[in-house]
């Protein structure tokens, strides 16, 4: 489920890439992204609204493959 | 002109790889402020945006020359990181740090007087002087700070970080720039009253009126009152007293720490009272301290 | 934070000050065998956060056992300036030939603590500093210097002590030195400190205030003296919408949500920062607004920070409508705290462009903070409308 505000969308290609998955836990500084147990990448929901819209984690992943959604804004 | 910083002013942080250190020292970079080095024991050889990271003050003292130090470290080692500033030669140093037991900061504030030194704060935002440089978190990034602090004449002290930024922002709408603004810290005892800056605004002659925000609780209003009376000050003061509630809960903690009524001379109705009596404008609402201002000025014919 | 006369004296006795034979007393039982061990004429008093304890009724003088059971029924129920009483200290009575005060506290002037002494003791030292002030001397210590038994002889003889008295005063005013340095006081005071018949000197009464900021440092002498970390200890006991509104502060380290006071009105505030509330408060107060909290949001409270504090405050019943109101910010983001009051309405149950009577906090990541409120039909504002004005927006709302 999306936050209220914030929703972020991983590429399911992406969110197979071990590598990547660990880069993103690492740089989000609200913890939206966890490793799943057995690989993969969980997206924590309840930690959604309180992105910060700093952009690192798009910065991290290939062009596209994490979306940041502002919900508010459509 | 400014007072206490300016351009060439050269300044370290000391607890720099902190979290709001780190944003401390972009926005202080990107305002123009000349960092020239941080300081987190163990974390020698990294940078923070470039600024080179050391373990010891003395790292970089002896390498260079270093007007101010910002300590933003935690309350249970402040009194050290100040004292290391402090020996190591460093005049001023603006204490961003709160919750720092009294005792210790009259430590801090009794060396400092010893080695000549300046403590601004603690629990404080530090020091901005438009288009010059900043020391602290006042204003906020580079551009929020652009927006709300103009370069002019009016030096602003605050009891409340905040507030600062408010009532420059203010100024700066009303067409009245700053000469430098100074969030004093909300604590009961701080480095640098609004009575012991008076004396660097009275010297600087681009500054032409003063501007301060004030609360319950302490002598400093009291302070200020005695040493305008006393020097035949040439700056017209415009305070806005906060808190005015307050005085009909004495002994309730709203606010900093530094503004529980301890008695009478602590509540606003007697600090309004005094400054005054002592020629000092009090504006009942922040929007009024500009016209009162230039009320005041045209009083002395400026 | 102030202690009671009873946990003062606990800390006096731990560093060998002079008491008189005590016990505290929860019951009349307690206080009649206390009384029986004493085996003699005893005070009675009540132990509570205030002074006009004398004037209230809360002391009282016994002769045997039954009366000293007798009078701690008639002192329970004293309330002493909104303050109500906690236990019944049971006390020997001493005959006194002579009282000194004898305090140390802050100058916040010359920034160092003052060692107050005064050979009137036993009634306010500030009258006594008003109306006698030869009868009183202040004498400054260094912080940076370990304190000096000196500085009490100085004290005591600047009032014109000598003699055996001075050589018998100097070292417990020394010890009060001592212990106003060792645990961060902002005041401890002995008043009176009694000279009695026999020549010695006996702590009477005393009072002690602990540095709410020196609380963590000093966690095991709080704990030793049973005062347990949910204490406020303020002019009154906390509500329970305190109480909670403390819980949401500790929930989360993400800045500031803290500091919650209740108060009767119907406008519910979340204001901030520390300078900004005081400023907010007035002014709602001043347009004539009723406010149902103080409270201060700062530092870049977390979306779950703002949110639960938002719930708080709407949680209180009578609360119609919020201002969310704080001076210009440049930490705290704008965005962050506008998701977080919006969804604390509408997990309220409420509709946050119904509810929210006013959004004025400009400042850093405002643009983003704006849509939010936009999108959700509450009305905001800008820099250009000032504090006081938006203040008087809030309560027109309510009016209307
Ligand atoms: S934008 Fe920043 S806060 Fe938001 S999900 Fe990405 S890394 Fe986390």
């Amino acid at each position: 489920m999306p936050g209220m505000f914030i929703d972020v969308l991983v590429d399911p290609k992406a969110a197979s890439d071990a590598a990547l998955v660990k880069k993103l836990v690492e740089v989000c500084p609200v913890n939206i992204f966890a490793a799943q147990e057995g690989g993969g990448l969980r997206i924590v929901e309840e930690n959604l609204d309180e992105c910060v819209l700093c952009d690192l984690c798009v910065q991290a992943a290939p062009p596209g493959a994490v979306r940041v959604i502002k919900r508010y804004e459509s | 002109m400014s007072i206490l910083i300016h351009k060439d002013t050269t300044v370290i942080i000391q607890g720099i790889t902190g979290r709001e250190a780190v944003n401390m020292t972009r926005e202080g970079l990107n305002y123009g402020t000349k960092i020239v080095g941080g300081v987190t024991p163990g974390r020698a050889g990294r940078d923070v945006y470039g600024v080179p990271v050391y373990d010891c003050v003395r790292d970089i003292t002896s390498k260079t020359r270093v007007d101010g130090s910002i300590v933003t470290v935690p309350a249970a080692f402040t009194r050290d990181a100040v004292f290391e500033a402090i020996e190591n030669g460093i005049k001023l140093v603006v204490v961003v740090t709160e919750r720092i037991p009294r005792g210790e900061v009259a430590q801090m504030v009794e060396l400092a007087q010893l080695r000549g030194a300046r403590i601004i704060g603690p629990n404080c935002l530090g020091i901005l002087s438009p288009d010059e440089a900043k020391m602290g978190g006042l204003g906020g990034p580079a551009a929020d700070a652009r927006k709300a602090f103009t370069k002019g004449p009016i030096g602003v002290m605050s009891r409340s970080g905040g507030m600062t930024t408010e009532i420059c922002n203010t100024l700066t709408a009303a067409g009245l720039g700053q000469s430098t603004a100074v969030s004093i810290g909300g604590d009961a005892i701080i480095g640098s009253t609004y009575a012991e800056l008076m004396p660097l605004f009275e010297a600087d002659p681009e500054t032409k009126a003063i501007a301060i925000y004030s609360e319950p609780g302490g002598r400093m209003e009291a302070e200020l009152a005695d040493w305008v009376r006393e020097h035949r000050s040439r700056l017209p003061i415009v305070a806005f007293m906060a808190g005015r509630f307050m005085d009909e809960m004495p002994g309730m903690r709203f606010g900093h720490a530094g503004t529980i009524v301890e008695g009478k001379a602590d509540t606003t109705a007697d600090k309004i009272e005094r400054m005054r009596a002592a020629g000092i404008a009090v504006a009942e609402r922040i929007e009024e301290i500009p016209a009162l201002i230039r009320q005041e000025l045209g009083k002395r014919g400026a | 934070m102030r202690f009671y006369e009873y946990e003062s004296k606990a800390l006096f006795a731990r560093h060998g000050l002079p008491l008189s034979k005590s016990g505290l007393a929860h019951s009349r039982e307690d206080a009649r065998r206390i009384a029986a061990e004493i085996a003699g004429p005893v005070v009675l008093k009540s132990q509570v956060l205030s002074g006009g304890r004398m004037k209230a009724g809360a002391v009282k003088f016994a002769d045997t056992p039954d009366e000293a059971a007798a009078h701690y029924d008639a002192i329970v129920p004293i309330v002493v300036s909104g303050q109500k009483c906690r236990a019944v200290l049971v006390e020997e009575k001493s005959q006194v030939q002579q009282e000194y005060y004898a305090g140390v506290t802050w100058d916040g002037r010359r920034k160092l603590p003052v060692v107050i002494f005064s050979d009137m003791g036993g009634i306010d030292i500030e009258q006594v500093a008003e109306r006698h002030p030869d009868h009183v001397s202040k004498t400054h210590a260094s912080t940076l210097l370990p304190p000096m038994p000196y500085l009490a002889k100085e004290a005591a003889a600047k009032t014109g002590v000598s003699g055996a008295d001075l050589t018998r005063l100097a070292p417990i005013v020394s010890r009060l030195i001592e212990i106003f340095f060792r645990y961060d006081l902002t005041l401890a005071e002995i008043n009176p400190l009694a000279k009695l018949e026999d020549g010695r000197f006996v702590v009477l009464d005393g009072h002690v205030d602990l540095e709410g900021d020196a609380r963590p440092k000093h966690e095991k002498l709080l704990a030793e003296l049973g005062i347990r970390p949910e204490e406020t200890r303020q002019a009154r006991p906390p509500t329970d919408f305190e109480v909670r509104g403390a819980q949401v502060d500790a929930g989360d380290h993400r800045g500031v949500a803290g500091n919650v006071v209740e108060f009767d009105g119907n406008l519910g505030l979340v204001i901030g920062a520390g300078g900004g509330s005081l400023t907010l408060f007035d002014a709602v107060r001043k347009h004539g607004g009723r406010p149902a909290n103080y409270c201060e949001i700062g530092g870049n409270p977390s979306v779950k920070k703002a949110c639960a504090l938002t719930k708080l405050v709407l949680s209180k019943p009578g609360v119609e409508k919020l201002a969310v109101m704080m001076n210009v910010v440049s930490n705290t983001r704008v965005d962050i705290v506008a998701r977080g009051v919006v969804k604390g309405c509408i997990e309220s149950g409420r509709d946050p462009a119904k509810t929210i009577a006013i959004f004025r906090i400009p400042g850093s990541w405002e643009q983003e903070g704006f849509k939010i409120l936009k999108k959700y039909g509450v009305e905001y504002c800008d820099r250009t409308v000032s504090m006081y004005e938006a203040a008087g927006r809030a309560v027109m709302k309510m009016k209307a």
